[in-house]
C-alpha cells in the first residue's frame, strides 16, 4: 500500500461517538452552575493544580523553549502524517504487533470487541483512555455481553458513581472525598464498612477491589499518549500502577489511538515528557512511565493490537486555522486555568473534552453544525488564559474566533437571511464609526431606565442577548452617558490641576 | 477502499494546501556538566519528595544495605542476572528467602503475589525529575516482577546518573520493555491531592551506589 493520493479528494468525513452535546452550552451551564457542592469542589481542586504545575514550570529555565519545541513537532508530524503513520505501522508490525485502523467510533467499537471474543473472555480490564471514552467502547461492549473494568481510580468512581467523566485528567474531579467514600460504601464488594473519606484510605480500598482483576484479567484495553514512528513504541504515561498491570500482566493488550499521537521518533520524548506531567499533575516526572515495542518474548502480552482512530481527526486537520487542535497532548492545564470551566464544571461541555480544548476540539471533529455542538465556541470569556497554560501553545481564543465566525457563516447560509447577531454586528459598527452616531445612540439610554424596574435592574434582554441575562442581570444605564456628563462637567476652561487631585 | 486506504486517503485531501512547518528548534537543555556528588544530592532530593527511601553507599556497604532493606521481606524475588556478590549479606543461611525469575523458570503471577519484595539494578537515572528507567536487561528481569510485589529494592549505580532528560535517552534502548519509576505509586484523583500507594509497590527503597 503506498500513501499516494488516491481517487476524489474527499469531503471532511466528522466523527461520532461521545462528542455531541445534547443541549445548547448556556442551558447545561445554567444548570451545573446550580450544583454549588461541585462548584466548591472544582475550585479547590483546579487551585491547588495550578499552584502545583506554577511550581515544578517556573523550575524549569528552559520552559519555554521547550514549548516551542513541542509545537514545532507536532505541526510537523500533522504536515507530515502519512508518511509518519506508513513509517510507525511498518515498524510496530516488524516487533509482532498486529495494526487495525478505524474510520470512525463504530468501526472502532467493533474491532476491539471482535479481538476481545477471540479470547474467549468476556471480562476486561482497561487503563484510562480518552479515545475509548469518545468511541462509548465500555457501553458497546456492555451491549456484547462484556465487562469493561475501569482500573484509574477515578475512572473507577465515575464508574461505580454510575456518572459520567468531567475531566480529562481527573475524571471524578466534581466529586470531594467524602461523596467518593459514599459512592465506595455503596458500590464496592466487601468494602470495610467503616471506611474513612481519607484520601490514602480510598486509594487502598481501590487496590484491594481490584488487585483480583489485574492478576486473573486475559486481556486488556489500554490508551497511548505517544507512539513514535521510527521505532514503532507506545507509551502511556500514568500513576497508581493501574497502567503497569494492565500493560504487564494480561496475554493480550489491545490499544486504541487516535492518529494524531504520533511523534517522528525517541528525541522527541525528551520534550514531551517534560512538558506533559509538569502540566497535568504539576510534577516534575509522573510515577510510571510505560513503553513498548510490539511483543517483546517472555515479557509482558504476546498477542498486542493497535487501533488506529481517525473518527473526525481528519476533518479536523482539513480546517487549516482550526487543525493545531489536534496537537494537544491532553495534559488538562487548559481546563485547569480556565475561568468558565472552573464555574460550570466539565459535564456542561455536553462531550468527551471539556474545558478550552473541548470547546474547539468537539465541533472540529463533529463539525460545527452538529446538534448543539455550535455552542461550544461561545462557551469562552476569550481571557487567554488556557493558551498561556498550554504546553504545545495551542492558541485556542483564536480558533475559537474561527469557530464562531464558522457558525455564524453555516447560519447564515441555511437561513439566508440576516441573523440577530449579523444585525448586531452590522449596528455595533455603524455605531462605533462615528462619535456621532454614537451619541446619537446614547440618547436611547433613559430608555434603558424604563426597561429596567424599580431595583435598577434589566432583567431580560430580547433577542440572542437574551443568553446573557439568562444567568445575570444587568444594572440600569445611567440616565446620562459618559460623553455627555463629559462634554458637561470638562469645559476647557474648567481643567483641573495637578494639586486639586 | 480498505479503512487504512480510507484515512490515509482523507488525511492526503485535508492537507492539500500542503502545510510547510518551521523546524523544530531544540533551544532547550540538553547537556550539563554538574559534579557527581550534586547529581546524586539532586537525586536523593526528587526521590525523597516522591517518599521514597533513598540510602547512598559505597560499593563495599552494597551487600549489607541490601540486606538490611530487606530484613522485614519474608521471601523476595531477583531476576537471574543479578550480580550475586550484592545478595551475600541478604542470604547468610542459604535462600530459603530468595526467588529467582529466568527464562524457561518464570514465576507464575500467584507466586509473586505472595512475594514481599523485589531486588533488581537499573539502567539510567535522571536527577532533574528523580526518575530511574528499567529496561528489562537480566539484572532488572521482566516488568511483572518489579510491578506484582509490594517492595521494591531498587539499586542505582552512581554511574549511570544524569541531570537531565535529553542526557538520558540517548542511553535508553527504545525497543526494549522500558519502565520510567519516579516514586511509589501514587495518585492524585481524590482532590487533585498526591497520596503514596495504590497498585504499584507502595514501598520504594533507592540504593545508590558510589564507585559502581
Ligand atoms: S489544549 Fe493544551 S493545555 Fe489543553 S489539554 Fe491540550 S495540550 Fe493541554
Amino acid at each position: 500500500m503506498s500513501n499516494v493520493f488516491m481517487g476524489m479528494p474527499s469531503l471532511p468525513v466528522f466523527g461520532d461517538g461521545n462528542l455531541h452535546i445534547d443541549e445548547p452550552f448556556p442551558a447545561a451551564a445554567h444548570r451545573e452552575l446550580g450544583n454549588t457542592q461541585m462548584r466548591a469542589n472544582l475550585r479547590h481542586a483546579t487551585h491547588t493544580i495550578r499552584d502545583k504545575r506554577l511550581k515544578v514550570v517556573g523550575e524549569l529555565p528552559d520552559w519555554e523553549e521547550l514549548r516551542d519545541a513541542g509545537a514545532a513537532t507536532k505541526n510537523l508530524v500533522m504536515a507530515n502524517l502519512p508518511a509518519l503513520l506508513e513509517e510507525f505501522e511498518k515498524n510496530f508490525t516488524a516487533r509482532g504487533g498486529i495494526i487495525h485502523w478505524a474510520r470512525d467510533a463504530d468501526e472502532a467499537n467493533r474491532i476491539v470487541s471482535d479481538l476481545i471474543k477471540e479470547q474467549d473472555t468476556d471480562e476486561v480490564v482497561k487503563v484510562k483512555s480518552m479515545a475509548t471514552q469518545e468511541i462509548g467502547l465500555n457501553e458497546y461492549l456492555e451491549e456484547q455481553g462484556i465487562s469493561a473494568f475501569e482500573t484509574d481510580l477515578a475512572e473507577l468512581i465515575v464508574q461505580l458513581g454510575h456518572d459520567k467523566p468531567s475531566h480529562i485528567l481527573v475524571p471524578a474531579i466534581h466529586k470531594n472525598r467524602s461523596e467518593v467514600r459514599d459512592i465506595f460504601l455503596a458500590e464496592m464488594p466487601n468494602v470495610d464498612p467503616n471506611l474513612t473519606d481519607e484520601p490514602r484510605l480510598l486509594a487502598m480500598a481501590a487496590r484491594e477491589h481490584l488487585r483480583r482483576k489485574f492478576l486473573s484479567a486475559k486481556v486488556a484495553v489500554s490508551g497511548a499518549n505517544f507512539a513514535l514512528a521510527d521505532s514503532g513504541t507506545l507509551a502511556v504515561v500514568e500513576s497508581e500502577g493501574n497502567g503497569r498491570m494492565c500493560l504487564t500482566l494480561p496475554e493480550t493488550l489491545i490499544t486504541v489511538m487516535g492518529i494524531e499521537k504520533l511523534l517522528p521518533g525517541k528525541e522527541d520524548l525528551e520534550v514531551f515528557m517534560q512538558l506533559l506531567p509538569r502540566s497535568s499533575t504539576g510534577e516534575r516526572m509522573n510515577p510510571y512511565t510505560s513503553l513498548w515495542t510490539g511483543v517483546t518474548e517472555g515479557d509482558g502480552p504476546q498477542n498486542v493490537h493497535l487501533v488506529m482512530l481517525d473518527n473526525g481527526r481528519t476533518a479536523a486537520l482539513a480546517d487549516k486555522y482550526g487543525r493545531t487542535a489536534l496537537n494537544c497532548i491532553r495534559c488538562s492545564a487548559c481546563m485547569n486555568v480556565c475561568p468558565v470551566y472552573e464555574r460550570t464544571g466539565g459535564h456542561a461541555y455536553g462531550s468527551t473534552y471539556p474545558g478550552p480544548i473541548g470547546a474547539i476540539l468537539t465541533p472540529l471533529l463533529t463539525g460545527i453544525k452538529s446538534e448543539e455542538n455550535s455552542s461550544l465556541p461561545y462557551a469562552s470569556s476569550l481571557c487567554g488564559a488556557c493558551f498561556d497554560a498550554c504546553p504545545v501553545k495551542i492558541n485556542i481564543p483564536e480558533i475559537l474566533v474561527h469557530l464562531r465566525g464558522e457558525d455564524v457563516d453555516s447560519k447564515r447560509g441555511e437561513k439566508k437571511l440576516p441573523s440577530q447577531m449579523d444585525l448586531m454586528m452590522k449596528g455595533a459598527q455603524w455605531a462605533f464609526s462615528s462619535g456621532k452616531h454614537l451619541g446619537l445612540l446614547e440618547k436611547g439610554l433613559p430608555l434603558g431606565k424604563l426597561a429596567a424596574g424599580r431595583d435598577k435592574k434589566i432583567k431580560r434582554l430580547p433577542g440572542i442577548a437574551a443568553g446573557w441575562t439568562r444567568s445575570r442581570d444587568i444594572p440600569a444605564p445611567p440616565t446620562q452617558s459618559f460623553r455627555d456628563w463629559w462634554k458637561k462637567d470638562h469645559r476647557p476652561a474648567a481643567a483641573t490641576t495637578e494639586q486639586e487631585k | 477502499m480498505s479503512a487504512k486506504e480510507e484515512i490515509l486517503s482523507r488525511i492526503t485531501s485535508a492537507l492539500r494546501d500542503a502545510p510547510t512547518p518551521e523546524p523544530i528548534p531544540r533551544e532547550y537543555r540538553t547537556t550539563s556538566d554538574m559534579p557527581l556528588a550534586e547529581l546524586i544530592e539532586l537525586l536523593v532530593d526528587r526521590l525523597e519528595d516522591y517518599k521514597a527511601h533513598v540510602d547512598v553507599v559505597d560499593s563495599a556497604q552494597l551487600s549489607a544495605t541490601i540486606a538490611d532493606r530487606l530484613k522485614d521481606a519474608t521471601s523476595f524475588v531477583v531476576p537471574h542476572g543479578i550480580d550475586e556478590t550484592w545478595l551475600a549479606d541478604a542470604t547468610p543461611d542459604g535462600d530459603a528467602r530468595r526467588r529467582t525469575d529466568a527464562p524457561g523458570a518464570v514465576l507464575g503471577i500467584p507466586e509473586l503475589d505472595s512475594t514481599d519484595a523485589v531486588l533488581t539494578s537499573s539502567a539510567v537515572s535522571i536527577a532533574e525529575s528523580g526518575t530511574i528507567v528499567l529496561d528489562g536487561t537480566p539484572d532488572q528481569g521482566r516488568r511483572a516482577i518489579s510491578l506484582v510485589p509490594d517492595h521494591h529494592v531498587c539499586v542505582v549505580p552512581a554511574s549511570t546518573i544524569v541531570r537531565l532528560l535529553p542526557e538520558a535517552l540517548p542511553r535508553m534502548d527504545i525497543t526494549r520493555p522500558l519502565t520510567w519509576i519516579s516514586g511509589p505509586s501514587a495518585t492524585s484523583d481524590i482532590e487533585l491531592e498526591r497520596v503514596e500507594g495504590v497498585h504499584g509497590p507502595r514501598r520504594l527503597d533507592v540504593i545508590i551506589v558510589k564507585g559502581l
